[in-house]
């Protein structure tokens, strides 16, 4: 997967007798040809879509009599004026999450890619596992993990995490469930996968002999790790960020079925002004601000991470 | 102390790795529950009445069913489509690569809430049905980036010395394509299908968009959050982790097998 084409396709095969029958302009078109059915879907089912989603954000009108396009670009003030907050809180919680994916995903991609041995294939088969079953089902289970009075609260309490989260407006009272930390933690574990399977790749792929030249040349354990292991890993990094925010940052289930109405998330939002509300105007302009920012962002950190693969 | 310092990692991917088996166990244990309300949140007693009954509420099966055979055409659709992108792109020079190559890369760049959104929108402004068909659309839209990625990358690993060798010994086009490049190719294109198959089967932000009064299994899962979750959402979910994970054994096993009789 890269941004721009950078595999450098093989020369194309040397004419084969075979094939010096078919006359060249008919062998010129035949890419065309594989690539017809499947661009066309693309552009149909993808691209156009944009376009009429960016039309239907400047359209005006009542569901009874039909919408039509006014150009009026005040919908976008107006649904960003609204919703800001539920904006800045996609920002947040997809962030966080990221990174709660990356502290918690890099020891494992690490364990699994150095010093798991023969285990290997076990673990990564643990790693996907999870996936096997709907991913409703396993974030409903966290309602169970994290129900109040559960164990896990219980823990929690006990060794005072909670007070601190409570300070930090993450928890409220003795309650995990409907809060911020509740959403958070359904984010970071429904897209952990998408974190630890881009980190393994990069970290697999290092030359084992690079460690001992490093430990050869008196550098300890944590010099070593970073200046040798984590800048090789991170192609890794950058597209396990990528994989883990832009799906995290759009995602409505986590803050649907483990928040509460102060966890709304933009996504939360759109569906339910696309689907509930049915105010269409309202939810494709902020559809399109979501895209907007989630492009912008990524082109910027991709530039500044300097790579362009992406797995 | 030194053990624990010196293990520091493997604890800590260790912990991870438990982090993401939990809701699992969790989903396997309350297959057996006997829940006291229409929730199934809180454990009360020991029952197997889930699973000797896993089709005993209404709708659930004919959503799973529904949900198999729209994941069964999107794969089919996505894979063709998909495997002749990666052909084109890794085989041969055309014009506009750099923009099919975004066009592919975007629909994965794109939070899914977008692209189901846009979607919503052209079946509207359209005055299409929302149903089966839409649903259908859509996950052989979002499937097929996928496909081609893996096989691409299995495209581009091929040797092509190993195709001039066949056109070499007098094998046509045809030939060549159905004996040396497929066989070679198809573990790619089988990976390919298999995400297609999990990613559709799985997906449920863009089917909530496009699927109108359409009931696949995820939506059912969504639907009866809100509504009271049945116990057979837990033993279907426990089947398909149980299914799923003796097919990959199953695999490993075969591999191993033919590994070691390849070395003998």
């Amino acid at each position: 997967m890269t941004i721009t084409d950078i595999p450098r396709a093989p020369e194309a095969p040397e004419a084969p007798p075979a094939a010096v029958r078919k006359s060249p302009a008919r062998k010129r078109l035949v890419p065309y040809w594989l690539l017809l059915p499947g661009i066309l879907w693309l552009l149909v089912f993808f691209a156009l879509p944009m376009v009429y989603q960016a039309s239907t954000s400047v359209q005006t009108g009542t569901l009874e009599q039909g919408f039509r396009v006014t150009w009026h670009f005040a919908t976008y003030w107006d649904a960003f004026a609204e919703y800001w907050p539920q904006f800045v809180r996609s920002l947040v919680y997809a962030g966080t999450a990221t990174a709660l994916c990356l502290l918690l995903g890099y020891p494992l991609a690490y364990l699994i890619a150095f010093k798991a041995g023969r285990w290997r294939n076990l673990l990564l088969v643990l790693v996907i596992a999870p996936f096997f079953t709907s991913f409703l089902i396993r974030t409903l289970a966290w309602k169970t993990i994290l129900a109040d009075g559960g164990a896990v609260v219980g823990a929690l309490d006990a060794l005072h995490v909670l007070d601190v989260t409570n300070w930090l407006g993450w928890t409220q009272g003795d309650r995990v469930l409907a809060t911020p930390m509740a959403v958070v933690c359904g984010l970071t574990y429904n897209f952990l996968p998408f974190m630890i399977l881009p980190l393994y790749t990069s970290l697999e792929r290092i030359d084992g002999r690079l460690h001992e030249a490093a430990k050869d040349l008196y550098a300890s354990p944590a010099t070593t790790f970073r200046k040798v292991t984590f800048p090789l890993s991170m192609p890794g990094v950058v597209s396990g960020t990528l994989l883990t925010f832009i799906p995290a940052s759009g995602d409505y289930v986590n803050a649907e079925l483990l928040g509460s109405t102060d966890t709304k998330m933009v996504g939360n939002v759109i569906q339910s002004q696309f689907l509930r509300v049915l105010d269409y105007p309202t939810a494709a302009a902020l559809s399109f601000i979501l895209m907007a920012i989630v492009l912008i962002m990524v082109t910027v950190y991709i530039r500044r991470a300097g790579t362009e693969d992406l797995v | 102390m030194r053990l624990l310092r010196k293990n520091l990692v493997v604890i800590a991917g260790l912990l991870t790795l438990a982090y993401m088996i939990l809701p699992n166990v969790v989903v396997m244990v309350f297959s057996f529950n006997d829940p006291a309300g229409r929730f199934n949140y809180a454990w009360r007693e020991f029952s197997t009445d889930a699973w000797r009954d896993p089709c005993g509420v209404a709708d659930l099966c004919g959503s799973l069913a529904l949900s198999l055979q729209i994941a069964a055409w999107a794969t089919l659709g996505a894979t063709a489509l998909g495997t002749m992108i990666a052909f084109a792109l890794v085989r041969y020079r055309f014009r506009a690569r750099g923009a099919i190559n975004s066009l592919i890369f975007l629909p994965m760049a794109m939070p899914e809430v977008v692209m189901a959104a846009s979607l919503l929108t052209l079946f509207l402004n359209m005055g299409v049905e929302l149903g089966f068909w839409t649903v259908l659309i859509a996950h052989i839209m979002f499937c097929l980036s996928f496909v081609v990625t893996a096989v691409k990358a299995r495209v581009m690993s091929m040797d092509p010395r190993l195709e001039e060798a066949a056109r070499d010994l007098y094998a046509g086009p045809v030939q060549t394509f159905l004996r040396v490049t497929l066989p070679i190719a198809a573990p790619g294109i089988a990976a390919g299908a298999l995400l297609a198959f999990a990613l559709s089967f799985d997906d449920f932000i863009i089917t909530n968009f496009n699927a109108g009064s359409t009931v696949t299994f995820p939506m059912f899962v969504w639907g009866s959050a809100q509504r009271g979750t049945p116990v057979q959402i837990n033993v279907i979910g426990t089947a398909m982790f149980v299914i799923a994970v003796l097919v990959v054994v199953a695999g490993q096993v075969a591999a191993g097998r033919r590994k070691r009789t390849d070395v003998s």
